[in-house]
């Protein structure tokens, strides 16, 4: 998902027998859903892997701007852009809320964004792909959101209090996300034969790629297990990715879009489609740093980066000035 | 939530938000920023996009004390045991009529 591939830092996960008392304590604080918050004894890795999670999580809000922010300046209207515009923004706004949890544990956001920008730390994948064309706005509206909205309800359950907390801000923004996303395909799949066409396109290409935002299968996992077991993660990947086809295939069709997928069929017997694997290799592969934007991607994020660094110096310094000139008056 | 400090990072501030219908400041989240009238020009674009509230306060988040975790059975036990702070303690009989 947002945070594709952390492998938790526990060594499989213990029974309450094997635990000291403190640690049994805090199991049983999360087995009966109380919340950890962050003043509060926690095990080193649960610490270590919400970092990497959270992290995870706020690089890609931010790096996921750069796609659509792409676009602004080419919305088809006015009303088009000042949608798109509010979108971009919600997304900073929601890397900012995780940075805050995150911070919480002891880790800055300046270090976090080195980390980013040094490679030690990553983003969803899905955000290495482009944006060629308008229907694109609508796809990673509808299939991108709302695959991170299947991921992200669940975690407003989660076990580390300003985690959820951000995610219920973040929920609640998401949705309108989705629907306008939904609401350019709808125009699209209504208009002229090349438009549609175009949306058929953009489903085509995003298909797949947010199939992979779910993460490769994860049901025989340690490190999900042990995840689970803290309750940082509360469904299995392919739970999700089940659901997520289950609830997409049905707006396709209202869409007149067709799925990329010959084999998708509705199985009575498990009350769900089965539909075809993506390529993990690519996955795998774009995860490395080759795929078609990564390099793209980190350059802009870095450059905007070393761009703003006069401005954040010079408010310090006139922040400082000001506490200078009020203390001389005092 | 005291953070290390280092250089040329802008310092934590914790926000706070009045809602719409009179209730209390409450705890939204934190933020940076280099001084506190641009943590609530910050706060403003990130904690109400949506009308999310009619007055902010900042608050430099190494200004806040806070109680310890560990005290929480010293503090909060003595009033587990005192029932009677609660209206529900007391039986009204159905007679005298809504009190």
């Amino acid at each position: 998902m947002y945070a594709q591939m952390i492998k938790s830092t526990g060594q499989g996960v213990k029974s309450l027998d094997e635990m000291e008392p403190q640690e049994r304590a805090f199991q049983e604080r999360i087995d009966a859903n109380g919340k950890i918050e962050p003043k509060d004894w926690m095990p080193d890795g649960y610490r270590k892997n919400l970092i990497r999670q959270i992290g995870q999580h706020a690089h890609s809000e931010i790096v996921g701007q750069l796609p659509e922010g792409n676009w602004i300046t080419r919305a088809p209207t006015l009303e088009r852009k000042a949608i798109l515009l509010a979108k971009v923004q919600d997304e900073a706004g929601h890397g900012l809320y995780l940075y805050c949890a995150a911070e919480t544990l002891g880790i800055t956001r300046d270090e976090m964004f080195e980390a980013l920008h040094e490679g030690r730390m990553k983003y969803s994948s899905i955000f290495n792909y482009p944006t060629l064309t308008w229907a694109d706005m609508g796809a990673v509206g509808w299939l991108v959101d709302g695959a991170a909205i299947m991921n992200q309800v669940p975690l407003q359950r989660t076990s580390y209090g300003p985690y959820a907390r951000a995610m219920v801000r973040i929920c609640k923004e998401e949705s309108f996300h989705q629907r306008q996303g939904f609401d350019i395909m709808m125009k699209m799949c209504n208009g002229t034969d090349a438009q549609k066409k175009m949306a058929q396109d953009a489903l085509n290409r995003f298909w797949y790629p947010s199939l992979m935002m779910f993460g490769p299968s994860d049901k025989d996992s340690v490190h999900s297990a042990q995840s689970m077991a803290w309750k940082i993660k509360m469904n299995t990947n392919d739970e999700l990715r089940q659901k997520f086809v289950d609830q997409t295939v049905p707006q396709a069709e209202y869409l007149g879009l067709t799925v990329p997928d010959e084999t998708l069929k509705w199985n009575d017997e498990k009350g769900g489609y089965d539909f075809a694997e993506p390529d993990w290799n690519e996955f795998f592969d774009v995860l490395s740093g080759n795929g078609p934007c990564n390099h793209d991607r980190l350059e802009t994020r870095k450059q905007a980066w070393e761009d703003g660094a006069w401005v954040r110096d010079g408010m310090l310094a006139h922040a400082a000035k000001k506490r200078a000139a009020k203390m001389a008056a005092e | 939530m005291t953070q290390p400090k280092r250089t040329g990072e802008w310092p934590l501030f914790e926000v706070f938000i009045r809602g719409q219908h009179g209730l209390s400041h409450r705890h939204v989240g934190s933020l940076h920023a280099p001084d506190a009238e641009m943590a609530i020009k910050n706060a403003r674009d990130v904690y109400t996009r949506r009308n999310e509230g009619v007055s902010i306060w900042v608050v430099e988040a190494e200004a806040i004390h806070a109680s310890a975790p560990g005290d929480k059975e010293a503090l909060y036990d003595p009033a587990n045991d005192k029932v009677y702070r609660h209206p529900t303690f007391f039986d009204v009989p159905d007679e005298v009529g809504h009190m």
